[in-house]
């Protein structure tokens, strides 16, 4: 079986072979690291999909190295609009910042009466592991880098959601400037995700709750409907 | 310089971080990974606290229970205070959004925590998120730190302590993006840095870079470690893989079954007892399965969907129709840096150390499920708090840089080294030893053999090293550096278990079958002298 890792060296794809039916793809990263080439750089950790280290692009896909069975004539990338540090190995502080300019915490905790039914609202949410796949998958990325992305808006919509914030508003407030309004909702990150959450609908929920707080869709105010233009005049001729 | 240096950015060093700036100190928190990547996503469980939520039980209940699972081993005064705060550690945690499963019970705030039976405990008593417990909590405290603009500082690798005359003076970093060797002064510092499980290289639940970087860091500043021969076996790993499978699988109702098909052992025993009879059915040739199919497919998704998804993934077989091939594999670490009733690390001034990494001896020879969640987040507080405490009023001068030159000059060396053996075969070798020789049921035959094989491996030392030699990113040297430190710490749990001519707990010893309180009802501990360094 031979697989092709991008390099960040020459960036050019180096293939490797090896005999790896049925593997996690961490499993095969780590073998030719120790086997064949030490000089393979990518980060990993728990094996078990939950500490978000690593994801990275398998034929064009994101997928967390731990929990993906290789296939012969894979092609493994690093994750997108993530600075390569060295081949899968990639620096992740800039789409961490998106958490603190959403500031992704409980604002003010009041005590409340949480049911299961309340739970199960931010199960799936706060299953995230921050791997950054759907950053990755992202492509509002490619025109705008300070986009608040995927991950933190879910993570928002997590806090704006619990029971014990008193101050919705304010995470609402913070959520608007390149924000949920910026999404294109394409749906990528939740294809993306590798724990089943979806960040569309959170933003889309969000975006409701917006609406409901008095914000409007800066898209639809900038669009001047004062004098459209048809491209024609419709009270000529006739 | 700063108040409070904290060392890992698991549960136990974001807690700790967040009391220190509590109640005032300047903090930085530095780690080797990004902060949310540590071992406590890992934890799935519980965290114990007695609410008496879902049955009757009482703060009294939970102490005697973690003191019988430390089979003496223990000091009651800690886990008296551990226990005693466990409510109010929950609480805490409700206040800053940890979405905790909940009851419909019509009650309010920590009184809806659902909660679980866990192995040895008397009571359901473990509240939980899911399967995801630890994942969530990590999650939430992290939030929080960036809420109060906690400073971290990620990928910088620990290589040493920088101590003067038996006070702490700070630390030294590999900055694993530039390779860089920095020094970061400052006025106490905090060690939650994690267990030594790695040392079991695939047979261990936990990550590789669980390699105790911070407890051989303390013993080579000249710090004392102790109990290091107590290493935890989780009953259920998966068999093909090492993966967790959570203990609340059984606390849910799972059976453990052998090929026969016969269940051979009541699931909630603790760790330990579990353990020894799954090893004892290995011997006779039995394979070991844990059946959830009772539990049916509805309820094994709403409580553990996480070990459906791995057991899918991992062991190709499904837990809601099929048996689960498992074994049981290191899991966690009871013994490490030694620490005084303020966490303070015996023999470095204004060194303080908590969680895994730590021994604060509340798990004693066996831990409790439940009860690492429970320590790093109140113990975390309460490091939190002391390393403040020292910090205010200690005037410590800056170090000189004789540390710092010394880490760089060591580095230098080994990107130098021509290597003519592989670490990385060494480090599966380690590990084989160690599961075979250190493992589950222990004698002072394989003990003594483990010995020389580590002997010879130290020996061996020289001629390993890294083939990679770019300056930048370098993980060959991460794991290289990691692979000397299990190296360093495996001569003291072997030795530690040789000395221990007794069972206790998690130390099993065929010759030796009986608990031996005369002679043994003590802790071993390690430090290295001056002269010897």
């Amino acid at each position: 079986m031979t697989i092709s890792i991008l390099r960040s060296e020459n960036n050019t794809t180096q293939t490797y072979t090896l005999d790896a039916q049925d593997k996690p793809l961490l499993h095969v990263l780590t073998e030719i690291k120790e086997t064949q080439d030490s000089t393979l750089t990518f980060t990993a950790g728990c094996r078990a999909s939950v500490c978000g280290t690593c994801a990275v692009r398998v034929n064009g896909k994101e997928e967390l190295a731990c929990a993906y069975k290789i296939q012969d004539g894979d092609v493994i990338e690093p994750l997108q609009y993530h600075p390569v540090l060295r081949d899968l190995k990639v620096d992740k502080n800039k789409a961490k910042e998106t958490l603190e300019k959403s500031t992704t915490w409980l604002h003010s905790f009041t005590e409340a009466s949480p049911t299961h039914k309340d739970e199960k609202l931010t199960e799936r949410q706060t299953d995230c592991i921050l791997c950054d796949s759907c950053y990755s998958a992202c492509p509002v990325y490619a025109v705008n880098p300070e986009f608040l992305g995927p991950f933190a808006l879910t993570r928002a919509y997590r806090y704006s959601v619990d029971k014990r914030e008193e101050n919705v508003k304010e995470i609402i407030e913070n959520v608007q400037t390149n924000g949920v309004w910026d999404c294109t909702l394409c749906g990528e990150c939740t294809l993306a995700c590798p724990k089943g959450i979806d960040p569309k609908m959170d933003i889309t929920m969000l975006r409701g709750e917006s609406l409901r707080q008095g914000y409007t869709d800066p898209n639809f105010s900038n669009q001047s409907f004062g004098t459209p233009d048809f491209g024609f005049d419709p009270n000529s001729g006739f | 310089m700063i108040d409070v240096l904290i060392i890992g950015s698991g549960g136990a060093g974001l807690t700790a971080a967040l009391s220190a700036k509590d109640v005032g100190a300047s903090v930085l928190v530095v780690g080797k990974a990004y902060p949310t990547n540590s071992q406590t996503s890992m934890a799935q469980g519980g965290i114990n606290a007695a609410l008496g939520n879902v049955e009757k039980d009482s703060i009294e209940s939970h102490i005697e229970d973690t003191v019988k699972s430390a089979r003496g081993l223990c000091d009651e005064n800690m886990i008296e205070r551990m226990c005693g705060s466990a409510p109010s550690a929950i609480k805490w945690l409700e206040s800053i959004g940890v979405p905790f499963s909940r009851l419909d019970n019509g009650k309010s705030g920590i009184d809806t925590v659902a909660q679980r039976k866990m192995g040895g405990a008397s009571a359901k008593r473990a509240c939980y998120a899911q399967d995801y417990t630890g994942l969530k909590i990590l999650h939430t405290l992290y939030d929080t730190c960036l809420k109060h603009k906690i400073e971290f500082l990620d990928e910088h690798y620990l290589m040493s302590l920088v101590v003067e005359d038996e006070v702490v003076k700070g630390a030294t970093f590999l900055d694993i993006r530039t390779g860089e060797v920095k020094q970061i002064n400052a006025k106490s510092v905090i060690m939650a840095t994690g267990g030594y499980g790695g040392i079991y290289h695939n047979y261990t639940t936990n990550m590789t870079g669980a390699s105790g970087d911070g407890i051989t860091a303390v013993l080579r500043a000249g710090g004392a470690v102790s109990d290091m021969e107590f290493v935890q076996f989780h009953p259920t790993a998966l068999k093909g893989s090492s993966i967790l499978i959570s203990e609340s699988a059984r606390g849910e109702g799972g059976y453990l079954v052998n090929t026969d098909g016969e269940r051979f052992i009541d699931e909630l025993k603790p760790r330990d007892v579990v353990a020894r009879a799954i090893f004892e059915q290995f011997q006779q040739g039995q394979e070991v399965f844990l059946d959830v199919r009772h539990l049916g497919e509805e309820k094994l998704m709403e409580l553990l969907p996480q070990e459906v998804e791995l057991c899918k993934l991992h062991e190709n077989v499904n837990p809601a129709t099929e048996l689960i091939p498992i074994k049981p594999v290191a899991h966690y670490s009871m013994g490490g840096i030694d620490v005084n009733s303020i966490m303070e690390v015996d023999g470095i001034q204004g060194c303080f150390a908590v969680g895994e990494c730590s021994n604060a001896k509340v798990h004693g020879a066996n831990r409790l499920g439940g009860n690492s969640l429970l320590e790093i987040t109140a113990f975390g507080k309460f490091a939190g708090e002391h390393a403040h405490r020292y910090a205010s009023t200690t005037t410590v001068q800056k170090a000189d840089d004789t540390q710092l030159q010394q880490d760089r000059q060591y580095i230098q060396n080994l990107y130098a080294q021509e290597v003519r053996l592989n670490f990385y075969g060494q480090r599966e070798k380690l590990g084989k030893l160690f599961y075979e020789k250190v493992g589950i049921v222990r004698n002072n035959k394989d003990l003594n053999y483990a010995l020389e094989e580590i002997i010879a491996m130290q020996e061996n030392f020289a001629r390993m090293g890294i083939t990679d030699k770019s300056p930048t990113n370098n993980t060959n040297l991460i794991d290289f550096l990691e692979f000397a430190n299990m190296i360093l710490l495996s001569s003291t749990i072997i030795s530690a278990a040789i000395a221990r001519d007794e069972s206790r707990g998690a130390h099993y010893k065929e010759e030796f079958s009986k608990q031996d309180d005369e002679k043994f009802k003590n802790h071993i501990v390690f430090q290295w002298k001056k002269e010897n360094a």
